[in-house]
């Protein structure tokens, strides 16, 4: 036996985390000490602000990465293996800060609702009874340390160097999450109901991520990605158990990704959940996922990619028929923005198995890497703002999902489904949005890593899903509203005012000059391993 | 004046004018869109002119600006006219005021600003398109200029709009969205060769292999055949012209429908000349089609704009002949063939929007014997029918005959079957003109008013251009000439060599 060595951690690059977790814990004390009438004011002033402090450490990191290999990649393997702190994983840190604080500015908006929050005012009470109406003027401020527990989760998770790690993140990250879904303020059963659905998949397929980690574990005798690249490159030892290892971890990835045929969920749990959760669920987790996706498979099964990309092939086409082909089914807005997810993870999914080994890209060559990166911030970007903007959509029993209630939107109030039609377009992928050049980017990285095949695919669903985007955008401008059912347009604060306004700003500046954030995903780098 | 952003500029003005128009307040006069909008355009008109007399015909791509836009896709804001795209924006340029004049009161009813606006807005993305000389660029042009002919069709016309805008819009996304992957294909052969470009003059360098090249002419063939639009992808066509504004109809099929055949020509035949010759027999398949099934449904229409708009399908078909039959005649004619369509189908429409405006149908069945009480219009709509049916001394005759001797130079039956429309466009246009203007005059109830000053104003420009280039096309083939040879040289062929008959006979 070893002599125990004292873990050394790298409390400077590690610092965004401990800030994170600092701030969560923190909002607990408050819930427990802080008088209630204060709590409001207290909770969503320390999320915001440390969310912008995490934001401020994360720049700081970025800017004193150590470079290798001529900037090919960039960053530490710290606290003794386990977190890695490269290019990428700031990235996405950044990234996934950007949306948490747009999650937060949404969760603080009291302006809908008539002087109180989207969330239910007591979890507990039933829905229906005495203990609900008493509970009516109350606030859930728990939201806002549940909030920055994911948030701790999410930056963890595509940052982790062994598969513990990974999946101590997972969990970290859904379980605040399966909370926040059940605690909407109106139709509380769906709500309730789409937490208890997300919560039982996400822990079964928790399960076979669980499973797929011990199996690799018997296959390359080690939890860490870098030792397991290396036993994948000397073909160790049984070639099936890594293949079902690799498998079953990526059942559970897949999962939260939401990808076909693991997308059941993500329709309910999108419309049952409060939309101000929805909108920052559909954006941050995604973005985590595909992080961890991507150093997983290119990290520790980059050498043995030809085992795994087939597979990703069928699943993006998979994920782009199915969910083009129901979005054009759907008659609400929340449960298409949902399919439209779907579709656009496969999207994303034809951006990352568009990997080439280093020697097969040319100078100046667009990486896989580069692209998904790029594609996670647009389409995180469209989605929370096209989710912002159903929060404000309302009649007298909360928010008016149904299309049918959208008619004539654009008659009456022509700036709110003007930014909506933005969203669309670029959930379309129309030239000038952001989605465009996104989409552009991951058919690129495909397209010459020769998945051709993938790439009419996506091509297709496009159209699909363009003609219905389309047809939301003809019912708003064009049809005339139905007498007494018309929805009308709730003036918000300018906590989410603000949120719609920067990110429809970003998703026209992403469309016409995308190149300082493509360069920046550029300079990234690399994965370390 | 040689560095002066000439083309920047000229997309930029008509944009500027688009966003002023949109601009102006709801209430107060309705006049005050119109004027700007007229204003903007025919400063573009005439900074288009400026600099077309600076235009040396023999100096290749001219007026350029290069500069990097997205340096990982290999993407430049890169801009040029060479003859071909110089007549194009010539065409564009005069035709938006004349649109604009013509369409002075058709927006009155819905938002009349909006109308202006998208006009100027499809004008500079239209020049946008044809002086782009980066692929990408090209592409996002290519796709935004949907956006304004979305809106025009289906905010402005007739009931079913909504309907023809929605089909329109998916019929080219759809052609827009294949010619993506094919797009993208070019980034990975581009990457192959050394470094990512889509800089026109660097790929048209690359050798690119038969087997790729053959996808990637499908892919860009395929977004240029809806948008021209060839027989078997132009529904569209007819049913945005039969509701739209006849104002609206001109820009779509005499501007933004010279897209795609300028298109084929740069791209397809430019970036892919081997491909592009193995597929000449079905393209000129698909164009032998289209000319005379566009020609016999017009026929059998009984309302005006469509069957104006079915016409052009027949012309689309001859100018797509024309350029695949690879012959320096052929290419030249082609590109004059666009222009002459683009100044006597507008005023086709226009004249035939006037009337249909008088009348409050477009059912020939409806209208007769307008000649007597408004002998103008009537002399006005038959001189430009006239010219779509190709009379000799109007200036379409000369494109057609070009094509046609092209297309008998290729193959008999080729010339043979195209020959026939010109017999078949006598019987739509000659036949129209009788039911409608000739016959028993209209009782005095409803007498037919005449053209009034701003009418004549707005077709006087285009009845001179078809008179003043069907005796003297040389300003423009002069121009078009070397742009022409160019593109030939591109693909690698030479004219026939004339055979002489007599010499065989004196064997």
């Amino acid at each position: 036996m070893d002599d125990f060595v004292k873990p050394t951690l790298e409390y400077a690059e590690l610092s965004p985390l401990f800030i994170v977790f600092g701030i969560a814990c923190l909002g607990v004390l408050v819930e427990a000490f802080v008088p209630r009438k204060h709590r409001y004011l207290v909770q969503s002033t320390l999320a915001i602000g440390g969310v912008v402090l995490t934001l401020a450490a994360v720049i700081a990191v970025a800017n004193r990465l150590k470079e290798h290999g001529d900037g090919a990649a960039r960053g530490i393997v710290g606290s003794m293996g386990t977190v890695v702190v490269d290019g990428p994983a700031v990235f996405l840190w950044g990234l996934i800060l950007l949306f948490g604080l747009a999650g937060c500015l949404l969760f603080a908006e009291r302006q809908l609702e008539g002087g109180v929050s989207a969330f239910a005012g007591q979890a507990a009470a039933l829905p229906g009874t005495e203990a609900e109406r008493q509970a009516a003027g109350l606030d859930h401020t728990e939201v806002y340390p549940l909030l920055m527990f994911a948030l701790m989760g999410m930056m963890l998770f595509p940052a982790s160097g062994d598969l513990l790690t990974m999946f101590v993140a997972l969990e970290v990250l859904s379980l605040p999450l399966y909370l926040l879904c059940g605690l909407a303020r109106r139709r509380r059963l769906l709500s309730q109901e789409a937490a208890l659905k997300y919560f039982v998949l996400g822990a079964f397929s928790s399960g076979f991520f669980l499973y797929g980690v011990a199996l690799i574990y018997g296959y390359a005798g080690s939890m860490n990605l870098g030792a397991i690249n290396d036993a994948v490159r000397n073909d160790a030892s049984n070639q099936t158990l890594l293949l079902i290892g690799m498998g079953m971890l990526s059942v559970g990835l897949l999962f939260k990704v939401g990808a076909v045929p693991f997308q059941a969920w993500t329709p309910d749990v999108y419309q049952g959940a409060p939309t101000a959760v929805t909108a920052f669920m559909s954006a941050a987790t995604k973005a985590a996922a595909f992080g961890a996706m991507m150093r997983l498979f290119y990290v520790a099964f980059g050498a043995d990619r030809w085992s795994w990309q087939p597979m990703m092939w069928v699943i993006a086409i998979l994920s782009m028929v199915v969910g083009a082909a129901i979005l054009v089914t759907q008659r609400d807005v929340k449960r298409m923005l949902a399919y439209s997810a779907i579709a656009h993870t496969g999207f994303v999914l034809t951006g990352v198995l568009g990997l080439e080994g280093a020697g097969e890209l040319t100078d100046g060559q667009l990486t896989s890497l580069q692209a998904v990166l790029f594609y996670l911030a647009t389409y995180g970007i469209a989605a929370l703002g096209a989710f912002a903007v159903v929060s404000l959509v309302r009649d007298s029993a909360g928010e008016a999902s149904a299309l049918s209630r959208w008619a004539g939107l654009g008659k009456h109030s022509p700036l709110v489904a003007g930014v909506f039609a933005l969203f669309l377009l670029a959930l379309a992928g129309i030239p000038l949005t952001s989605g465009f050049i996104g989409k552009w980017a991951v058919f690129e990285v495909a397209m010459s890593s020769g998945a051709w095949p993938v790439v009419i695919v996506g091509v297709l669903s496009s159209v699909v899903a363009a003609y219905f985007y389309v047809y939301v955008i003809v019912v708003m401008f064009f049809h005339d509203p139905e007498p007494e059912q018309a929805a009308y347009v709730v003036h918000p604060s300018v906590l989410t005012s603000s949120t719609i306004a920067v990110g429809a700003a970003a998703t026209l500046v992403l469309g016409v000059i995308p190149g300082p954030v493509l360069n920046l995903a550029g300079v990234a780098g690399q994965f370390l391993r | 004046m040689s560095d002066f952003p000439w083309l920047t500029v000229l997309i930029v003005v008509p944009l500027v004018g688009a966003v002023v128009t949109a601009a102006m307040p709801y209430e107060g006069d309705k006049s005050r869109p119109k004027q700007i909008s007229l204003g903007f355009s025919l400063l573009t008109l005439v900074l288009a002119v400026v600099m077309a007399t600076q235009y040396d015909a023999d100096g290749g791509f001219q007026f350029t600006e290069t500069h990097e836009w997205i340096n990982v896709f290999g993407a430049h804001y890169a801009l040029g006219v060479d003859g071909m795209a110089l007549v194009l924006v010539l065409l564009t340029t005069v035709l938006v005021p004349v649109v604009i004049g013509a369409s002075w009161f058709d927006a009155d009813h819905g938002n009349t600003k909006a109308f202006f606006a998208w006009a100027l807005a499809l004008e500079a993305a239209s020049l946008g398109v044809f002086t782009a000389t980066d692929v990408f660029l090209f592409y996002v042009l290519f796709e935004a200029s949907l956006v304004p002919g979305y809106f025009l069709i289906g905010h402005f016309g007739r009931e079913g709009r909504q309907k023809a805008a929605i089909k329109f819009l998916i019929f080219q996304l759809f052609g827009g969205l294949v010619m993506l992957a094919a797009v993208v294909g070019l980034y990975a052969v581009s990457a192959d060769a050394g470094h990512p470009t889509y800089l026109l003059s660097e790929l048209s360098q690359i050798q690119i292999d038969p087997d790729t090249q053959k996808w990637l002419f499908a892919g860009f063939f395929f977004a240029f055949a809806v948008k021209a639009p060839l027989f078997p992808v132009h529904t569209w066509l007819a049913d945005a012209t039969e509701k739209a504004t006849p104002g609206t109809s001109v820009l779509l099929v005499c501007v933004l429908d010279k897209i795609g055949t300028y298109a084929m020509l740069r791209y397809c035949l430019g970036l892919f000349p081997d491909a592009s010759q193995w597929a000449t027999p079905f393209v000129v398949t698909l164009a032998l089609i289209s000319i005379v099934y566009g020609a016999l449904v017009a026929i059998g229409q009984d309302d005006m704009l469509r069957l104006i708009g079915l016409t052009s399908l027949s012309h689309f078909g001859f100018i797509v002949l024309g350029i695949f039959v690879f012959t320096s005649q052929g290419t030249s004619g082609s590109i004059l063939y666009m222009v002459n369509h683009g100044v006597a189908t507008a005023a086709l429409f226009l004249a035939a929007g006037y009337l249909v405006r008088r009348k409050g149908t477009a059912s020939i069945a409806a209208i007769t014997g307008v000649e007597k009480s408004a002998p103008i219009l009537a002399g006005v709509f038959l001189v430009a029918g006239l010219a779509v049916l190709g009379l000799p001394g109007l200036s379409q005759f000369v494109s057609e005959i070009m094509v046609i001797i092209a297309a008998f130079q290729h193959h008999w039956w080729v010339g043979a079957i195209a020959v026939s429309a010109i017999v078949l466009a006598a019987w739509y246009i000659l036949w129209m003109y009788q039911r409608t203007f000739t016959g028993p005059g209209v009782t005095a109830a409803e007498p037919v008013a005449d053209l009034d000053r701003r009418e004549v104003g707005t077709l006087a420009p285009l009845l001179v251009a078809l008179v003043l280039f069907g005796f003297y096309p040389m300003p423009l083939l002069n121009v078009i000439n070397p742009a022409a040879t160019a593109i030939l040289n591109q693909v690698g062929v030479q004219d026939p060599a004339p055979t002489v008959v007599g010499a065989e006979e004196g064997r």
